[in-house]
């Protein structure tokens, strides 16, 4: 399966996380919220200006930005 | 109740914005102002109840996602469950996201075993076609479970009956055990070995100590000799060594660990919590779609503004008057009373003018203002309004959250200064609070408004709908030369003062929720205003006092103020204004309301404030020399001159220091004498 950057992810698509290459307190917060190994995450909308993004994790919808959310490396399901 | 006789302390722990306020101000009846947004809670609370067993103190904890202390936020949280003595935990969870609940159960577990866990908003999760099976969940855990609906009161006798069960038996035996890989559990058991060699325990299970011993996030502020025991320290070593030998290093065991918990969580909820598909909603496909986001929020707040412009109107009236009269007739008792003339003036013309005129014209719009605020917050619909301009914010190194405390700031920048706790990252949170009072409050609105219509709407013909169109329009300009300013002045201080990179910005945007109407509303609403005016009225007295004091005590000729206004009219003049408009400018630090007034006191040399309607305005300033330049200049100056005293004070409150304050002082103000500069120059 191709690996692709959480922020090249479709709007309506979902993906597997593969693997986190955020650094610091970033890495800590998604970690947090539920982006680890493994969890699946959907791509629900982009706000008006493109940027950031709305994601379905762990249930919750949480609003990246994606210079942020392409340290999150993962694949289309 | 009173504060000592209690038997048992109850932590109430949970994710942001799971309501735990909600459960909190309903088992305590306390009043903890509650949002739809994350991280209300910044100190820890606490409140007092009592059930049939025991009565409680419960203490109210900072919302967190972990115990991996990062944030002061988490650190506190942490600190509370491991060493605040707490007999038992409550740990509130979201029903409609109960997996990233327990992943802060499970930890919580870790450390205290007297553990409830509370799923709260059910009535959410059922509508949304969620399914959980709490009963299962109770025999995976280990603890008890209950659902609840916070703020529907008989659901919470569930909670207090579990925690009067919980609290007078021994710890729960099968509690669940957090099932680390095997490198991680043999690293935690070769230390944990070693602190109970020692007899070195804080208080908290070993295991737990010795992981965080491991990872290293247990610092030196924790007060034991834990970390200066050569036998432990030599065994934290021995236990890094062991997991470097299956290519653990410190730098992936905090992810490890957290992988873990994160695995355990999503076992416990297979086939306990059925899901639906979730799909973004309807309302939010409009709301932050391309097309509508932003003429909804411009329309929106148009909305709220006119409301309460138009709804402060006649309160505002009818209050000052009834003030004044009242005024009146506390200056018939003085004289009365033969109370010399000098004292009545500073008390009754001074004092008490200047307080009922504040009063009267900040408490109606307040009154309007925070309540439609409050609406739109219980909705759900501020973290929306992030979310759609983070971009821009972005753009200028700032972070998206800056936008609830501008809206915030419309309605008072001293509120929206206190807002800005809502922002983590603390750079980001001081561009929020120094530029804040570059959006015009609720008490400048009606100066602009009664200018702009004074000088640019009156001498067009009567008043028809071109020229209430032509108000607004100017009106409009003047809303977004103070967002334009907002992203400029916050950008140039991320370059220069508070530079930095941008933090993360990760924004929960909530499910819209029916608000509370009578409750929380009203409540916030007054909590609010009252905090506000009484921060104000501590301020207006006194200055009305000096003002009165200022306009009648004459020396050589001429009264002080006459003097100040002299001194200030080069200064003014050079910004298309006169001496009379900074000095009340000046006077009105108390209250933006008192400027107009004051500059008619100045004009009139009356020695009081007093009542003036806007079509007297025109005559009065037109005789003293004003032209539309100065209108525009003063209206430029409302904008952008120094924040309201209660606004300073709370942004040296909320920084810790008085340098803060002053920069905030600072910044609109040169940015006003700069515009005003160039626009009396080139016109």
């Amino acid at each position: 399966m191709l690996e692709i950057p959480l922020s090249c992810l479709k709007v309506g698509k979902s993906a597997v996380v593969k693997k986190l290459t955020s650094h610091g307190a970033l890495r800590r917060r998604l970690s947090d919220i539920g982006v680890v190994e493994g969890a699946v995450i959907k791509c629900i909308g982009r706000s008006p200006l493109g940027d950031p993004s709305a994601y379905i994790i762990c249930g919750a919808v949480i609003a990246i930005r994606n210079c942020d959310s392409g340290g999150i490396i993962v694949t289309e399901i | 109740m009173n504060n000592s006789s209690f038997d048992k302390t109850v932590a109430l722990a949970g994710n942001p914005n799971v309501g735990k306020s909600t459960v909190f101000n309903a088992l305590t009846g306390l009043h903890q102002h509650t949002g739809n947004w994350a991280g209300k809670t910044v100190e820890t609370a606490s409140g007092f109840f009592k059930t049939e067993a025991f009565r409680y103190k419960l203490v109210d904890i900072p919302g967190t996602y972990s115990l991996i202390a990062h944030s002061a936020e988490e650190e506190a949280a942490r600190d509370f469950i491991c060493f605040g003595g707490a007999d038992a935990a409550v740990v509130v969870c979201d029903a409609t996201c109960l997996e990233r609940g327990l992943n802060l159960v499970l930890q919580i577990m870790e450390i205290c075993p007297k553990t409830l866990v509370c799923i709260n908003m059910l009535d959410e999760a059922k509508r949304a076609g969620i399914k959980i099976d709490i009963e299962l969940l109770e025999k995976r855990l280990g603890v008890p479970v209950v659902g609840i609906t916070a703020h529907k009161k008989r659901t919470l006798k569930l909670l207090t009956d579990r925690l009067d069960e919980l609290c007078s038996s021994p710890a729960p035996e099968n509690v669940r055990k957090l099932d680390y890989i095997k490198p991680i559990e043999e690293a935690a058991d070769i230390t944990a070995k070693a602190i109970e060699e020692q007899s070195l325990s804080l208080g908290v299970p070993a295991k737990w100590t010795a992981l965080r011993l491991v990872d290293g996030t247990l610092t030196s502020d924790i007060n034991s000799d834990i970390l200066k025991n050569a036998d432990v320290c030599s065994a934290v070593e021995q236990s890094r060594a062991h997991l470097s030998k299956d290519g653990i290093n410190l730098d992936i065991l905090q992810d490890k660990i957290v992988g873990c918990i994160f695995k355990d969580a999503s076992d416990i909820c297979k086939d306990a919590v059925k899901m639906p598909e979730r799909e973004i909603s309807k309302l939010d496909r409009i709301l932050t779609s391309r097309a509508l986001g932003f003429p909804i929020m411009f329309l929106l707040l148009l909305l709220v503004f006119w409301i309460t412009i138009v709804g402060a109107n006649y309160p505002s009236e009818y209050l000052g008057k009834a003030l004044f009269f009242l005024g009146d007739r506390l200056g018939e008792l003085f004289s009365a009373l033969k109370v010399p003339e000098w004292l009545s003036g500073i008390i009754v013309d001074g004092a008490y003018r200047v307080l009922a005129w504040v009063v009267s014209v900040m408490l109606p719009p307040m009154a309007i203002f925070f309540p439609l605020f409050t609406l739109l917050e219980d909705l759900g619909y501020l973290p929306r309004i992030a979310y759609n301009l983070d971009k821009p914010f972005h753009k200028c190194s700032a972070c998206g959250k800056q936008a609830l405390c501008m809206c915030m700031g419309f309605g008072c920048n001293a509120a929206g200064v206190t807002g800005a706790r809502i922002i983590d990252s603390r750079r980001e949170r001081l561009i929020a609070i120094l530029t804040n009072s570059l959006v015009p409050c609720n008490g400048r609105f009606p100066m602009i408004l009664a200018l702009i219509s004074a000088f640019f709407v009156n001498s067009a013909e009567d008043k028809n709908l071109l020229s209430s169109l032509l108000s607004a329009l100017i009106f409009t300009f003047t809303i977004l030369l103070g967002i334009f300013m907002t992203f400029a002045a916050s950008k140039i201080l991320a370059k220069t003062l508070l530079r930095g990179e941008p933090s993360s910005f990760t924004l929960e945007l909530p499910p819209f929720r029916k608000p509370q109407l009578t409750k929380i509303l009203i409540r916030s609403c007054l909590d609010r205003t009252v905090f506000v005016l009484g921060r104000a009225a501590a301020i207006a007295a006194p200055a009305g006092a000096v003002i009165w004091l200022l306009a009648n005590v004459s020396i050589g000729g001429g009264t002080l103020l006459s003097y100040i206004t002299n001194f200030f009219e080069p200064f003014g003049k050079l910004l298309g204004m006169d001496g009379a408009i900074i000095t009340a400018f000046l006077l009105g630090i108390p209250a933006n309301e008192i400027v107009i007034p004051l500059i008619v006191m100045i004009y009139e040399q009356s020695g009081v404030i007093s009542e003036i309607s806007t079509e007297q305005l025109f005559g009065i300033f037109s005789a003293n020399g004003w032209t539309a330049i100065t209108a525009v200049c003063v209206i430029v100056f409302t904008l952008f001159h120094f924040p309201c005293s209660t606004t300073l004070l709370t942004i040296k409150k909320e920084t810790g220091s008085w340098k803060w304050a002053v920069l905030g002082f600072l910044i609109p103000f040169v940015i006003g004498c700069i515009l005003c500069f160039l626009i009396n120059a080139c016109f």
